[in-house]
């Protein structure tokens, strides 16, 4: 097929593996972004569900916020954001943080709600203060829902992350964005595999991330 | 914000919403017309599950810029480069709904279907599918708000191919911030008028769920005034 024909004489002409504008520049800046904005994704998504969860209220909130947020287009907010802040990367980094946190926040959310309600009750039974609740039993069980949503938004952001090169930052999306102002269409599909390869990869981090820290015990529940 | 180049230029606003709208949900109608068929297949056969959906998963990740310059090749730059990449997004979304929503019937109900006499065909269509439609509306719902959310990503390609995202490119290039501004106002709006109206087609569809909840209040608000059961 021809999208692999180009695909392998774009990925094995050396001079794209050096410089400024080689692979491993534009792959490392293409990660950089992804684990900020995950990063910062993650804090406020993680935070803003346990709290919602383990109170069990706004959880209107949670659902408007996230659904409003899907709505927004990529393109424009990043648009926007960069006429203001051009040749910045805190735009692109927000405008992936936004896609990354309806998906946390709503999976945190979720896994907390669920919790076992026996198990919450013994706990505090037992004489284990709010937190400790929260910490001990609300967390570790909401767990496997939180790994599934910090996998949807990296998997997401990272094919997402594209768009960075049409404020001039680079990342992978470089490669696509060059090769369509020249018409060097193996460029555009060398750019793009790399992409989805790199999103392949997250999700195999991912999932061997929650099958390190989910307990046991709620391993053989939920499956 | 430059209220007179709003007020001067409604008319191409109002269009633009229009393709937007156009390309959008063209995608959806197709991706829920493909993916009926396929988690329907998916949730008898359960062993295509598994590589239908890591097909979709995959594609999934294709960037969309390069989905349609990828296409360009193929189909020329037309409305159709753009509407099969966002149909194909949809799929990773609408089929497992499809399963979801299928595997969320009560052994017991599709028994008595059967029990009832009910051909697989005929309980497919009026006993299963009713029953997933909550589950299906909510992935339609999801699918609908990207997509429409999405289509902007065409303006890069030609200024008739991105919906409300021409105003993105045309105010980013400019620059002039008002005419990005208005774009995203009016993608979000759009988007929230759809969802908003899967929401209510959904509800008609499922007339049996309010009535039941109802049902449930009045029996509670019974048990309180202690006359439960009359």
């Amino acid at each position: 097929m021809k999208v692999f024909r180009d695909f392998w004489s774009w990925i094995s002409t050396r001079s794209n593996w050096s410089g400024s504008d080689g692979i491993p520049q534009r792959l490392s800046e293409h990660i950089q972004y992804t684990l900020l904005a995950l990063a910062l994704a993650a804090a406020i998504g993680i935070t803003l569900g346990l709290v919602t969860g383990h109170s069990r209220r706004g959880g209107l909130l949670v659902t408007g916020l996230s659904n409003a947020a899907r709505a927004l287009p990529t393109l424009g907010i990043l648009y926007v954001l960069a006429a203001y802040k051009p040749f910045e990367t805190t735009p692109v980094i927000l405008v992936l943080a936004a896609l990354a946190l309806p998906p946390i926040l709503v999976n945190t959310y979720t896994g907390v709600l669920q919790a076992d309600q026996d198990a919450v009750d013994a706990a505090r039974g037992m004489g284990m203060r709010p937190l400790q609740v929260l910490f001990k039993v609300e967390f570790p069980s909401a767990l496997p829902l939180i790994w599934l949503g910090l996998r949807l938004a990296a998997f997401q952001v990272v094919s997402t992350a594209t768009v960075a090169a049409y404020v001039a930052l680079g990342g992978l999306g470089n490669f696509i964005r060059n090769g369509l102002a020249t018409r060097d269409y193996p460029q555009v599909i060398g750019g793009a595999v790399v992409t989805v390869m790199l999103a392949l990869l997250t999700l195999m981090i991912f999932t061997a991330g929650a099958r390190l820290t989910v307990s046991p015990g709620i391993r053989a529940r939920t499956r | 914000m430059d209220w007179a180049w709003v007020a001067d230029h409604l008319d191409l606003i109002w269009r633009q919403t229009g393709r937007n709208a156009y390309l959008g949900l063209l995608a959806v109608a197709i991706g829920l017309l493909v993916s009926l068929p396929l988690g329907v297949a998916c949730a008898r056969f359960r062993w295509l599950y598994a590589p239908i959906s890591a097909v979709a998963t995959a594609l999934y990740a294709v960037p969309s810029l390069a989905f349609f310059v990828v296409l360009l090749d193929y189909t020329g730059l037309r409305d159709r480069t753009i509407v099969i990449p966002l149909t194909v997004y949809t799929l990773s979304i609408l089929v497992p709904a499809v399963v979801d929503g299928l595997s969320n019937v009560p052994e017991n109900v599709r028994q008595s279907a059967t029990a009832m006499g009910f051909a697989p065909t005929r309980r497919l269509l009026t006993v299963e599918l009713p029953i997933a439609v909550p589950v299906v509306i909510a992935g339609l719902r999801v699918a609908t708000v990207s997509s429409l959310s999405l289509v902007s990503i065409g303006s890069l390609l030609g200024d008739n191919f991105g919906g409300l995202g021409y105003f993105f490119t045309q105010g980013f290039q400019l620059p002039f911030p008002t005419e990005i501004w208005v774009g995203i106002v009016a993608v979000v709006t759009l988007a929230l008028v759809a969802d908003l109206v899967l929401v209510m087609v959904g509800r008609l569809l499922t007339p049996w769920i309010r009535r039941r909840k109802r049902r449930r209040i009045t029996l509670l608000r019974r048990a309180k005034a202690g006359t439960a059961g009359t």
